[in-house]
């Protein structure tokens, strides 16, 4: 499957690229992180817990069930992050190089 | 929790149950002493179950080592006396300081800790960064605690009222004291609703609320309440294995953390809350929270890319020696204390309770408490 | 007398009300809000380089969408706008503010809060699975970023969102495989002469219906869903019937909610009272017909105080400034006060015609099997609360959340406390009033690390 989310208009936009656990990613201008990442893939992280993985929930800043990585160990809550040219993010946790220990 | 049978009159009644009275109606059981304990709201609600968790011998001023070493027997053999762990993991405390004068208390206190048992390894910072790469780099030297650890507060004393009711104790919860008097050769300990319970001896356990009540028995204590700021991160990858404290002489630069295995990162330190003891509530202060994040940085450069979830505070009461007042009253015999533990409590918590226990089931113990007498604020007071 | 300081928090409808109302009435408010740009989360607008007309967003709410939309931009001048800004903490007469980690202050005399509502949730088998959201989740992708959340979508749950959203999806080309609604329809039959004081929204509610059943859309009420079905991911919903009958359905996405609850973590932390209001079934802060919370200078509007809905959130958010400036001794239209009274009161009908329609199916919380997760963030399920309370003791919600973390993680139990709350009291034979509240606690969401006090103010 390609990606979770169908986009069903506003299609015309620029392209913006994205990075997504080190493969390229097109996202479009005015895409959220979360849309970005799912019109692309089926997940965004992993639940810290061992129950397998998520990809959102609420989309309004709510539910903190969106919140991903970036290489450097940066935390972005996806349904609230403008995408950007050269964003990058991963669907799941760093290394020891990254974390505690600062990249 | 309530108990077996009604019996309005036991050999011990503990007034208040945080830790201590919790762990000293658990260990009255183990002795054959019939016990009620009387708590106001949820054993192991206030400060006993919202302080950072420490266990931790190190640091602590050494007339409070023996007692010390006794309850960390008793954290070790834990699941075999209340049934369960309480997430206590001993990973190590690392103390750190950033100036010589931080490092010359680390290393006076090693030397000193080692003649009360207690061996500490000092780390240069060569070692420490080789040992513990996420260190922020105004570290300039580490005394660790291999046998020192953590635990989680919010079980250990729901846990010990547990196992205290499981073995015996009466256990009245949402009761609240109305008056303690000395009736006789007894004591008449009268909740509100109109019932009265009597014992030949009382434990008073109520932590930050106990002042009035000792002054009522003619021994004012010079308690100040305050409230520890507490916080914890979001769940990130478990790395951080020992609890890791400041040892600084700045004021307010105080800080600790720990990582729990589920991962989150606990933290404390700063500055500390003014309290309601009356309403029972203590509201954290925001400001405390940004303060403590640069000093959070400094220990621990990484975490400035998570994020707090929550922040809490606590009832807490702290004496001006900052030890506590712990033994029999000065006044009364058969009258007993047990508060003021200043903000050091978890640690000792199941050893108070041990030493609590034996104190008035045989009149003496062997580990040396003089210095908590009450006694001591007599002159001032 | 210096200028009172009124700061409004959210830009919805109640809060752009709330800011039109100050400012008319001459004081330049304050408006803090987390969105991106105003108008909220009904009135959600989409990015700039988005072209949809408002006809095509907001349906028969285009007109009001414009109306409170326009206002708030007419007001850019006359107010202190703070947009992307987190209310995180407050203490006293002091609010905490944070932006892109930035954290400031901001002193106030009045405090408005119109901090909205999220869906109410309850759990089901499979609802962590990616694929299943809220359904305010289903209706932002579509609204604000042009996107269905699968390709097949399945709606589940009750309330008149259901259906509204189910409309909009079919509207916009999506497939919908049905709408599972757990109210039963007699109910809703039963209400009508209830909603019946606001005849648009009644039939509103039943056009969506009929556009449903129009575009052979299947509509099942009174259903019992069992299941979200998929291993990694959503692939289809398995419920029962009213009549009894199980089914499957096949689908990559679930938009599922049931009805709203307020967002009241500022009310808790500015120490308001709560009480527990029986017929919303959940805990509110206590106010007057104004807005007055139990707190001097702490005012209430919209969703966040009551859910009543968006156009009432108009109505409320301009009481309450009418009763900023009222207890500011300013001159307020008593003839405004009474009419604006009487339009909340025709809102409070009409909300109790929908709680007849539907109603929180508390027993489907109640009877979460053991091993279906409760608590999202800290992935605690129904039968650890269930155990954990039973062994350990927990005669209130706040004893179960220190005892086994339900309500503990990120999202500080906005998506797991009304189901954790109905299975502690299910326990303990008890009301939802006798197990409590989670009590609110700072930071309203995660606070950076890194957050550092604005320099020079």
């Amino acid at each position: 499957m390609l990606g979770r989310f169908v986009r069903v208009a506003e299609q015309d936009r620029p392209t913006v690229e994205l990075e997504v656990d080190g493969s390229p990613c097109q996202a479009l201008e005015g895409d959220t992180l979360l849309v970005a990442v799912l019109s692309q893939r089926n997940t965004l992280r992993q639940s810290e817990f061992g129950d397998g993985d998520r990809a959102g929930f609420c989309l309004m800043g709510a539910c903190q069930d969106c919140w991903v990585w970036t290489p450097t160990g940066e935390r972005l809550r996806a349904c609230t992050t403008q995408v950007s040219a050269g964003l990058r993010v991963m669907t799941h946790p760093p290394g020891e190089d990254v974390w505690p220990n600062l990249a | 929790m309530t108990g077996p049978g009604n019996n309005k009159a036991t050999d011990v009644i503990v007034v208040g149950g945080g830790i201590m009275g919790a762990s000293t109606a658990f260990f009255l059981r183990k002795r054959g002493h019939s016990v009620r304990l009387i708590e106001r709201g949820l054993v192991g609600q206030q400060a006993s179950g919202v302080n950072f968790g420490n266990i931790r011998r190190q640091g602590r001023n050494l007339v409070q080592l023996p007692l010390s070493n006794r309850a960390r027997g008793i954290w070790e053999r834990l699941p075999e006396l209340v049934g369960e762990n309480c997430e206590y993991l001993c990973t190590g405390q690392l103390r750190v300081s950033y100036d010589a004068e931080g490092a010359e208390d680390l290393e006076t206190y090693a030397r000193d800790a080692r003649e009360h048992g207690l061996d500490l390894e000092i780390l240069g910072p060569e070692a420490l960064r080789q040992r513990y790469a996420w260190l922020g780099p105004d570290i300039v030297l580490g005394s660790l605690a291999p046998q020192d650890g953590h635990a989680n507060p919010r079980l250990t004393g729901p846990a010990f009222g547990r196992a205290a009711l499981k073995a015996g104790a009466i256990i009245e919860e949402n009761t609240e004291v109305l008056a303690v008097e000395k009736t006789g050769d007894d004591f008449e300990v009268q909740i509100v609703g109109g019932d009265r319970f009597r014992a030949p001896a009382v434990l008073l356990a109520t932590g930050a609320w106990a002042g009035p009540v000792a002054a009522r028995f003619g021994e004012p204590v010079p308690m100040v309440s305050r409230g520890p700021h507490m916080g914890v991160t979001e769940p990130v990858p478990y790395r951080i294995k020992p609890s890791v404290g400041v040892k600084t002489r700045v004021p307010g630069e105080t800080v600790y953390l720990r990582q729990v295995e589920r991962g989150n990162i606990v933290f404390g330190g700063g500055m500390r809350n003014e309290v309601d003891l009356e309403a029972i509530r203590v509201y954290p202060k925001p400001e405390y929270t940004l303060h403590q994040l640069p000093l959070l940085q400094r220990v621990l450069p990484g975490i400035e890319k998570l994020r707090i979830i929550r922040v809490w505070s606590g009832i807490e009461g702290y004496m001006p020696d900052d030890q506590p007042v712990m033994g029999p009253s000065g006044k009364l015999p058969g009258l007993y204390y047990a508060f003021g533990f200043s903000g050091a409590g978890f640690q000792i918590g199941p050893g108070v309770g041990d030493v609590m226990a034996e104190l008035i089931a045989t009149g003496a113990t062997s580990t040396p408490i003089e210095a908590f007498d009450i006694r001591r604020f007599a002159a001032t007071a | 007398m210096a200028e009172p300081r009124v700061v409004v928090i959210g830009a919805g409808p109640a809060g752009i009300r709330a800011a039109q109302a100050l400012v008319a009435a001459g004081l330049r408010p304050a408006v803090v809000d987390e969105g991106l740009c105003s108008g909220g989360q009904i009135y959600r607008r989409q990015p700039a380089n988005f072209k949809r007309p408002y006809e095509a967003l907001y349906g028969f709410e285009a007109k009001k969408a414009r109306a409170v939309h326009t206002t708030f931009d007419d007001l850019s001048n006359a107010i202190d706008y703070h947009p992307e800004t987190l209310a995180w903490n407050l203490s006293g007469n002091t609010l905490h503010l944070v932006r892109n980690d930035i954290a400031d202050t901001l002193d106030f005399d009045a405090l408005i809060l119109a901090t909205g509502a999220t869906d109410r949730l309850l759990p089901l088998r499979g609802w962590t699975l990616p694929g299943c959201y809220s359904l305010g989740a289903s209706q932002i992708a579509l609204k604000a970023q042009a996107c269905a959340i699968g390709e097949r979508v399945v709606f589940l749950g009750t309330g008149p969102l259901l259906y509204l959203i189910s409309y909009q999806y079919a509207q916009a080309g999506v497939d919908v495989a049905a709408v599972l609604d757990t109210s039963p329809f007699s109910g809703q039959i039963g209400a009508l002469p209830v909603m019946a004081s606001r005849p648009s929204m009644l039939a509103k509610g039943l056009y969506y219906r009929a556009q449903l059943t129009a575009r052979r859309i299947p509509v099942h009420t009174s259903v019992i869903p069992l299941q979200i079905e998929g291993e990694t991911s959503v692939s289809g919903v398995r419920f029962r019937t009213g009549k009894g009958k199980e089914q499957q359905l096949v689908a990559d996405a679930v938009g599922m909610g049931f009805h709203l609850r307020s967002e009241t973590q500022l009310a808790d932390l500015a120490h308001c009272e709560f009480d527990f209001d029986e017929e919303l079934a959940q805990w509110a802060p206590v106010a007057d017909v104004d807005g007055r919370s139990s707190v001097p200078g702490v005012y209430l509007a919209g969703d966040g105080a009551r859910i009543l809905g968006a156009d009432s959130a108009e109505i409320t958010g301009e009481l309450a400034a009418l009763a900023v400036l009222s207890d500011l001794e300013r001159p307020v239209s008593g003839q405004r006060v009474q009419k604006l009274r009487q339009g909340r009161e025709r809102m409070e009908r009409f909300r109790r015609g929908l709680a007849m329609a539907f109603p929180w199916p508390a027993f489907l919380a109640r009877g979460v099997e053991y091993d279906v997760l409760l608590c999202r963030c800290e992935a605690i399920s129904a039968g650890e609360l269930r155990s954990s309370a039973s062994q350990c003791g927990a005669p209130e919600l706040n004893r179960a959340k220190a005892l086994i973390r339900v309500g503990m993680g990120r999202c500080q139990g906005r998506y797991c406390g009304h189901a954790a709350a109905e299975v502690l009291a299910d326990m303990r034979g008890e009301s939802l009033r006798d197990v409590g509240r989670l009590r609110g606690q700072g930071p309203v969401k995660p606070l950076s690390c890194n957050t550092r006090m604005k320099v020079s103010k």
